[in-house]
């Protein structure tokens, strides 16, 4: 018998749900970027990202399919297309709107110190699959780090209005970066059988990291403050819906066609 | 009507018979980035060829952005960059280099590719 | 050297298919040809980044969505290398992206036309990027060296392109009565477009054409236009679907397709600034300008302090 293990294919689609919002996001800045160049960048990192969700969703189809419990077969599109936002486990910190350009490179930098310390972590996971993912990602995910940490000094130690404008988008940010250590139900079963690791761990190597990052951009590193949480259990923010409504329209209109 | 390009083709719309358009550009401040010009050497190759240039406000930017748009990310490949001004070129001499191609010229942008026959599509 | 005797040369070289170089003398007016021509050309890669990716969120599947994303980032690309060869001429991208957003300087008036449904994004692939490949081969061998090879550089990656988009329009042609509803009707609005790609007749010409003597261009807009008509009157017929025109006919004696009349009301419409989008088009990408400028100053403003702070790299 082969029933379903539910925290694994919830974990799968947590990371799958992150890297598939923040690239959908990410998108939204093509033919929009403030020069050609970076308009480039950060489009291929939208590219890098959908790539990655792609291989979790379809690791979490074959799980899910190859259990015996009574579903229709899935596939990664009807995964990322056909939940509503309930199912959703991204981070709220990936769902905040672009905002400007600051607020966009915060939001990449946080997440991105995230992903490059998890993957790290994953590339040591039981499940083979994960770590193969993992190790995949990881070259990306690097390349990210680097360009986003560059981007957050620059604009941090630029000119008064790209500072101004950084601080504005931590102001904005920050009570979402609790969440990437507040651990689910998901991640303490994934946890206990070394599929995934110590978040408190990974919280500390994010947060040296961002606190290097931040003084390099003379920006002060946040103190204490209360914490939004819930993305991870399918608890958003208003805007998630938007997303899905926009992400999910074709499949939603025309229903069980090919494209 | 003097104008030489009467025959309009893709991409060239000429001024005459465009749009009117009475808005002004803000100059705003000149923050135009530098230019770099890029040099790669392919996994297999032997030697830097440059490709291009684009606008980066250090090298490693440019290196970055050379990433992206000339090697798509490719691995194992070595990318040079160098701002623009500091390549200085000799100026090759029109008669002599005329008459006798088979000499190596030095130009500001060497040969990078050979051209191919026609691409064949679809 | 005297003027004249440069200008000698300077066509003995084109004339015998030797590429100009940046540093090499050239006519004022050729520089000048050169740098509209170009740039527009770039102008077009990039503005044509806004209606393909008006879609990129929507994408209906995972697969397309990352397609459309790194096709769309080919675009850009594309326009980089282009606004190279366009800085090898003497001006500089902001000059030229002044021009841009001034209304001085064009770019392809296909770009002025909507992307409505998911279909578009398959037409525009096939019929666009198909009329612009035809272009772009001629100009691979264009006189001016820095132009042919970025031209080399993209028609390797154009191709792709047109194959993905007539695979978007053979799924819709093979599904559902919606999808192909939706296949047809992008069809229809995107076939005279493409057509009006190749610009005005070849008739309306009364000069010597001195692009053609200067090699800037290689072959006339009929010739490219008929060879294009005939590949797609071909290709449809894989689709299952047909062009909106109902002259269009095999001519046995000229082995060529016959074709109905261009709109040629609407093509100077569109060039003169009335198309459908070419003021939200051109709205955008002065947004996304003029919104970047503090994002530019701020990049520069970092380099200098890092320079003065005299910091190794």
């Amino acid at each position: 018998m082969n029933s379903m293990n539910q925290d694994l294919v919830d974990y799968i689609l947590h990371l799958a749900d992150n890297a598939l919002v923040l690239g959908h996001q990410n998108s939204k800045w093509c033919g929009h970027g403030p020069v050609l160049e970076q308009d480039i960048a950060i489009t291929n990192i939208s590219l890098d990202l959908v790539g990655q969700a792609r291989n979790f969703y379809q690791y979490a189809a074959r799980v899910i399919n190859l259990s015996d419990n009574k579903i229709d077969p899935v596939t990664e599109d009807s995964l990322a297309y056909l939940r509503d936002t309930r199912e959703f486990k991204n981070l709220l910190l990936l769902e905040q709107p672009n905002g400007d350009w600051a607020k966009t490179i915060l939001r990449q930098f946080l997440f991105t110190t995230y992903q490059f310390y998890l993957y790290q972590q994953l590339q040591n996971s039981k499940d083979t699959q994960l770590a193969a993912i993992a190790e995949k990602s990881l070259k990306e995910v690097t390349y990210h780090l680097r360009w986003s940490s560059e981007w957050m000094i620059r604009l941090g130690d630029g000119t008064e209005i790209s500072h101004h404008k950084m601080l504005a988008a931590i102001d904005s940010l920050w009570m979402y970066t609790g969440e990437l250590f507040a651990d689910s139900t998901y991640e303490i079963w994934a946890i206990k059988n070394q599929i995934a690791f110590d978040l408190n761990g990974l919280k500390n190597n994010w947060e040296e990291k961002a606190k290097e990052i931040f003084e390099e951009a003379t920006l002060t590193f946040p103190g204490k403050t209360f914490m939004q949480t819930g993305g991870k259990e399918g608890r958003h923010t208003e805007h998630l819906g938007f997303i899905l409504a926009d992400l999910q329209f074709m499949q939603r209109a025309y229903p069980g066609c090919e494209w | 009507m003097n104008s030489f390009f009467r025959k309009f083709h893709y991409g060239d719309i000429p001024e005459e018979k465009g749009g009117d358009n009475n808005n002004t550009v803000h100059p705003g401040a000149k923050t135009d980035w530098p230019l770099w010009e890029i040099f790669i050497r392919s996994k297999q190759g032997l030697d830097h060829k440059h490709v291009g240039s684009l606008h980066a406000t250090d090298a490693q930017m440019a290196i970055e952005n050379a990433r992206d748009v000339y090697t798509r990310r490719m691995e194992g490949v070595s990318i040079w960059v160098v701002e623009s001004k500091y390549i200085h070129a000799s100026n090759p001499d029109e008669a002599k280099s005329f008459y006798e191609p088979a000499e190596d010229k030095v130009y500001r942008y060497p040969t990078f590719y050979e051209l191919p026959d026609e691409v064949n599509h679809m | 050297m005297p003027a004249v005797e440069s200008e000698k040369i300077f066509q003995d070289k084109v004339d015998q298919e030797i590429k100009i170089e940046p540093k090499d003398w050239m006519p004022e007016k050729y520089r000048q040809n050169l740098i509209r021509q170009i740039s527009q050309h770039a102008h077009s890669e990039i503005v044509g980044m806004l209606p393909e990716g008006n879609w990129i969120t929507r994408a209906p599947s995972l697969k397309r969505k990352a397609i459309l994303l790194a096709k769309v980032q080919d675009e850009a690309g594309h326009g980089l290398y282009l606004y190279s060869a366009t800085e090898t001429l003497g001006i500089t991208r902001e000059q030229t992206i002044d021009d841009l957003h001034s209304g001085k300087a064009k770019y392809s008036s296909i770009f002025n036309y909507p992307t409505l449904t998911w279909a578009d994004i398959g037409a525009i692939g096939w019929l666009v990027d198909g009329a612009a490949i035809l272009n772009q081969v001629m100009l691979t061998r264009t006189s001016y060296g820095p132009y042919a090879r970025a031209m080399v550089r993209i028609c390797k990656e154009e191709s792709f392109h047109q194959r993905q988009g007539f695979e978007i329009l053979l799924v819709l042609s093979k599904g559902s009565k919606e999808q192909r509803e939706m296949c047809q009707d992008a069809i229809n609005r995107w076939w005279w477009p493409s057509l009006m790609m190749f610009g005005p007749q070849d008739s309306e010409s009364t000069h010597s054409d001195q692009s053609m003597k200067w090699k800037i261009k290689r072959k006339n807009n009929d010739e490219l236009r008929q060879n294009f008509v005939d590949m797609i009157a071909g290709q449809i017929k894989v689709l299952g679907m047909s062009l909106p025109d109902p002259k269009l006919k095999w001519n046995e004696k000229n082995e060529h397709y016959d074709f109905g009349e261009i709109d040629w009301e609407e093509f100077w419409n569109v060039v003169k600034g009335n198309g459908p989008c070419n003021k939200q088009r051109l709205e955008a990408r002065k947004k996304a300008w003029e919104e970047g400028e503090w994002v530019r100053q701020a990049a520069a403003a970092y380099a200098e302090k890092r320079k003065s702070r005299n910091l190794t790299t």
